[in-house]
């Protein structure tokens, strides 16, 4: 049960955002910006880093829900994820992409613990300025969230219907904040 | 902040929206959630600009705020702050660490939901600028003066308008 009394008809994130419109509007505009904005980086790619901060923080919420909308976005696949989450070091990803996400795996514990060997490989491995930029504020955006769930005891539904359902919505819909109030999620339960 | 405008300004609007506009927690309070989950982090850009803001808000000072950095539980501050503190540096290790008897106490001492919602949603936005200014390895400059110097205008002005310290 949440630590807050929060609507029952929404979940996780959702319920929080819908509790304080107030902080809720410049979390989404950033998180619309670094997930959705104009990137060299996929959107499949942030939303894996976004996945990994998440398993890394064990909130089931945010990483069941990006990691649905990882797979689901093109670039994106199930199996990628599930090789991320096991051994990062032997996954099949781009070079570039392992390095990033070896960035954001030290952002997670703590932003001191990335050297300058780490921002070294990811440049000799292709990446960009910009590009470690982004991974850094992705993976500290998702230190930010994971806690803000977790922290409020939000409610984490147990069907990956839900998942499927809501990696759907911020796949196709973005981070936005609706203009009226957040509408329950509508899926076929399993 | 200014390698990116465009996630500058969202970031800026967030802690406007956090720090500074409507809450229950006073500026000084939520300022002081802030520098010290930032002190927890060893973030010591944030922990020192924000605890020279905390300084110079109403019911503050410097000794106040190195009380906290020292040991919030014996910092002269109320019980309903030092409440809400222990709830931060649960959040600090973890949103999981938060447990119901954390918030039992907190509520003993007569804290809202939105006081709560407060706390946590300052704590983690905390836990995110640590690791953006560390993780990019950010010049920490060491001059007092040059905290203080934010700390006085950021109190006055909240954080939208452009830093003394660029002009």
């Amino acid at each position: 049960m949440p630590h807050i009394a929060l609507r029952t008809d929404l979940f996780g994130i959702t319920s929080l955002l819908d509790y304080r419109r107030q902080t809720a509007g410049p979390l989404c505009e950033l998180t619309q910006l670094l997930l959705r904005g104009p990137s060299t980086l996929t959107e499949a790619e942030r939303e894996l880093i976004a996945t990994y901060v998440s398993y890394r923080n064990d909130c089931t919420f945010c990483r069941s829900a990006h990691g649905a909308a990882t797979c689901q976005l093109p670039g994106g696949s199930l199996e990628q994820l599930e090789a991320v989450q096991r051994e990062l070091s032997t996954a099949p990803a781009s070079k570039k992409m392992l390095t990033l996400l070896h960035i954001a795996g030290k952002v997670q514990q703590n932003g001191r613990f990335v050297t300058i060997e780490d921002a070294d490989a990811a440049r000799q491995a292709g990446a960009t300025d910009l590009e470690i930029h982004d991974t850094v504020l992705i993976a500290a955006l998702f230190c930010l969230y994971n806690r803000y769930v977790d922290g409020l005891a939000t409610v984490t539904p147990a069907d990956p219907a839900f998942y499927e359902a809501l990696g759907q919505r911020i796949s196709t819909r973005g981070y936005m904040m609706p203009a009226n109030e957040y509408q329950p999620l509508q899926y076929e339960k399993k | 902040m200014n390698f990116r405008p465009d996630a500058a300004l969202a970031l800026n609007m967030l802690v406007q929206a956090l720090l500074v506009d409507d809450s229950p927690l006073t500026r000084g309070e939520r300022e002081l959630i802030a520098t010290y989950v930032s002190s927890r982090n060893e973030c010591t850009f944030c922990m020192t600009s924000h605890g020279a803001i905390a300084a110079h808000l109403p019911g503050n000072d410097y000794d106040l705020v190195r009380a906290v950095w020292k040991d919030y539980r014996n910092a002269p501050i109320s019980e309903k702050m030092k409440s809400l503190l222990h709830i931060a540096g649960k959040v600090q290790q973890s949103g999981k660490a938060v447990s119901e008897a954390d918030i039992a106490a907190a509520r003993e001492q007569g804290v809202s939901d939105l006081e709560i919602h407060d706390t946590v949603l300052i704590a983690a936005t905390f836990c995110m600028f640590n690791r953006y200014v560390d993780g990019l390895g950010a010049t920490t400059p060491d001059d007092p003066a040059f905290y203080d110097l934010i700390g006085r205008q950021r109190a006055e002005e909240g954080y939208l308008t452009k830093s003394v310290i660029l002009k």
